[in-house]
């Protein structure tokens, strides 16, 4: 049973990504993510009724750390990679009051 | 026409750990220092890897388990991917469809007077990350918005509730006693003020029609409560908008999607918020970077005996065992363990659990609101209050002289004086407060002031039983520590001979 991928799909998952696609790469996303779906559907074809779901592809599970605080960054360090800092904030284009 | 009000609040709570849920960076409340608990992993730099903080995920089963929840043996978590500058990643590390507890409840006493309580159902509790700290520009011109990510990975327990919940004031009993728990727990210290408790209420009526139907009203969900007094105050003002909105559109549930509003205080009204475009579609999935967690029942085991007495628990045997009132027992409890233990402590040490809880919930608890102290802080400890109310107890002194030495006591307390039990003899021999028991020097001293005050004497014999106070008076400040009873009961006798 083959999903069929729209024009409108793509349009969301890139809306829903922050991505502005043109008329052309929006066609070619629409055809090459449709190919990658078809190809992974093909798992629909094995009968999985006798095995478990699997939540993660590494077999380990309960990986812990102590609650112990260790050095952060250096504050210029944090702000390095910002395109804007002031008096130890990160800079970003005003949020818009909610109001 | 009358409606019933259906509340279901999310609740979310600041675990009480040193460091954050995925990283060794400090949780400390520091506003005047941005960005200076930070690193790759908070930061969500590439490359880096969250690893689980267990104290985070222990403190979790704990408070999942004093909510009655069911514990999943198998739980993971999953990427809530939204767009925010607060949240570096792009997403938050949170739990979708496995959350680690579900289906509990807490018993709420929504009377504490009468001692009656309802029984508020818990959907789920599971845990996530807290994201940062957004501060726009006051000044109203400013261009940029400044971001602190101090705050960003604290770990963040939501609990949230059945719409269970009938009224503004219920919510409000629902938090109190939802903040009360996770304080005696130990697993949140429940500060609002620094944002470690933060509440959203889910809310709409059931509209009652005369043919016996119920019209359910669209859901409105108001958003970052910071203050129990707030979450009052906006569902008292979203029961009335959302009454008078239905009787104008006759707009029922289904018919328009769910609101989100704000509450602004200052105004006291809630307001719409901006619908955010796509903002159901979170796309979750489970997060590669973290592996599940399994619980075992030997876990469980040792969580539960670790638990301690819950606050309801401490109530009913307050009143049990030291036959208080539900009112005394609920004060007493709902000021925090501290100052439970420390009655309790008194209420043994001196014998007399009545007189203890008079005392703790009058004269403590008042002057430890004047003067702003905590019980921790209160400078007259529990063996000095035992040997004050002993004093009391033998009738060594009376209540009004015991009130003064507490005042006394508290001062030099306060002063920084070492305060001891023996302190309390050194300002009874100081001040004279002993009770006399000398019948003879009483008699001398009644007989006396019955001379000096023929008409007061007259006034009495006439009928005024208020003339004796007067004689009283007198007699008590030629004999100073006599006992007040005694000199009424004597003077009367006097009098009516």
């Amino acid at each position: 049973m083959a999903t069929q991928l729209t024009r409108a799909d793509v349009q969301k998952v890139a809306l829903l990504g922050r991505l502005k696609l043109s008329d052309a790469e929006l066609e070619a996303y629409t055809q090459s993510l449709g190919n990658i779906i078809g190809y992974v559907e093909r798992l629909n074809e094995v009968n999985t009724d006798d095995v478990e779901p699997m939540v993660h592809a590494v077999e380990l599970s309960n990986v812990f750390r102590a609650d112990e605080v260790r050095p952060s960054l250096p504050r210029a360090d944090a702000l390095a990679n910002a395109p804007k800092s002031e008096r130890g904030f990160f800079l970003v284009p005003q949020i818009l009051d909610e109001r | 026409m009358s409606y019933t009000v259906i509340v279901g609040l999310e609740v979310h709570v600041q675990l009480l750990t040193k460091s954050k849920i995925f990283c060794g960076c400090s949780t400390e409340f520091n506003p005047d220092h941005p960005n200076v608990q930070t690193c790759p992993v908070c930061l969500g730099l590439p490359g880096s890897l969250p690893v689980m903080n267990r104290r985070a995920f222990e403190l979790s089963l704990k408070t999942a388990m004093s909510l009655n929840c069911q514990i999943a043996p198998f739980t993971k978590w999953d990427r809530k991917q939204y767009y925010y500058p607060d949240l570096p990643k792009g997403y938050q590390i949170s739990q979708y469809d496995l959350p680690f507890s579900l289906d509990g409840f807490l018993e709420v006493e929504v009377d504490p007077t009468e001692g009656t309580t309802r029984r508020v159902g818990i959907i789920r509790a599971h845990l996530e990350e807290d994201a940062g700290k957004n501060l726009h520009d006051e000044t109203g011109h400013g261009t940029d918005s400044q971001v602190d990510l101090n705050r960003a990975g604290t770990p963040l327990l939501e609990i949230v509730s059945q719409p269970d919940l009938r009224s503004a004031a219920e919510c409000k009993r629902y938090l109190e006693e939802l903040r009360l728990l996770l304080t005696y727990l130990g697993v949140s210290d429940c500060n609002m003020a620094e944002g470690s408790l933060r509440c959203d209420a889910n809310v709409n009526l059931h509209v009652h029609q005369p043919d016996g139907q119920d019209i359910p009203t669209p859901i409105v969900e108001i958003k970052n409560l910071n203050s129990f007094r707030n979450v009052e105050l906006s569902l008292e003002y979203e029961i009335k908008r959302q009454f008078e909105e239905w009787q104008k559109t006759g707009k029922r549930l289904g018919e328009v999607s769910k609101e989100t509003r704000g509450w602004d205080a200052a105004r006291g009204a809630t307001f719409a918020q901006r619908g955010k475009e796509e903002a159901s579609d979170y796309r979750y999935f489970p997060d590669p970077d973290l592996v599940p967690v399994t619980v075992t029942e030997e876990e469980l085991d040792r969580i539960r005996e670790s638990l301690g007495e819950f606050p309801a628990d401490r109530r009913k045997r307050f009143k049990e065992g030291y036959l208080l009132s539900n009112y005394d027992a609920a004060v007493i409890v709902d000021q925090g363990a501290e100052l439970a233990s420390y009655y309790e402590e008194v209420a043994l040490g001196c014998g007399d659990a009545k007189q203890a809880a008079n005392w703790v919930t009058q004269d403590i608890l008042r002057e430890m609101k004047e003067r702003n102290l905590t019980i921790g802080q209160f400078p007259i400890r529990q063996p000095v209050l035992i040997a004050l109310l002993g004093k009391i107890n033998t009738k060594a002194i009376t209540i009004k002289s015991a009130r003064e030495i507490f005042v006394d006591l508290l001062t030099e307390g306060l002063e920084g004086k070492p305060i001891e039990p023996s302190r309390i003899d050194e300002l009874v021999a100081s001040k004279g407060l002993a009770l006399v028991f000398d019948v003879v020097e009483l008699d001398a001293v009644i007989a006396k002031i019955v001379d000096k005050n023929p008409k007061a004497v007259a006034d009495f014999k006439s009928g005024k039983q208020a003339a004796v106070g007067a004689l009283i008076g007198q007699v008590m400040k030629e004999v100073k520590g006599a006992d007040p009873q005694r000199v009424r009961q004597m003077l009367v006798e006097k009098l009516s001979q």
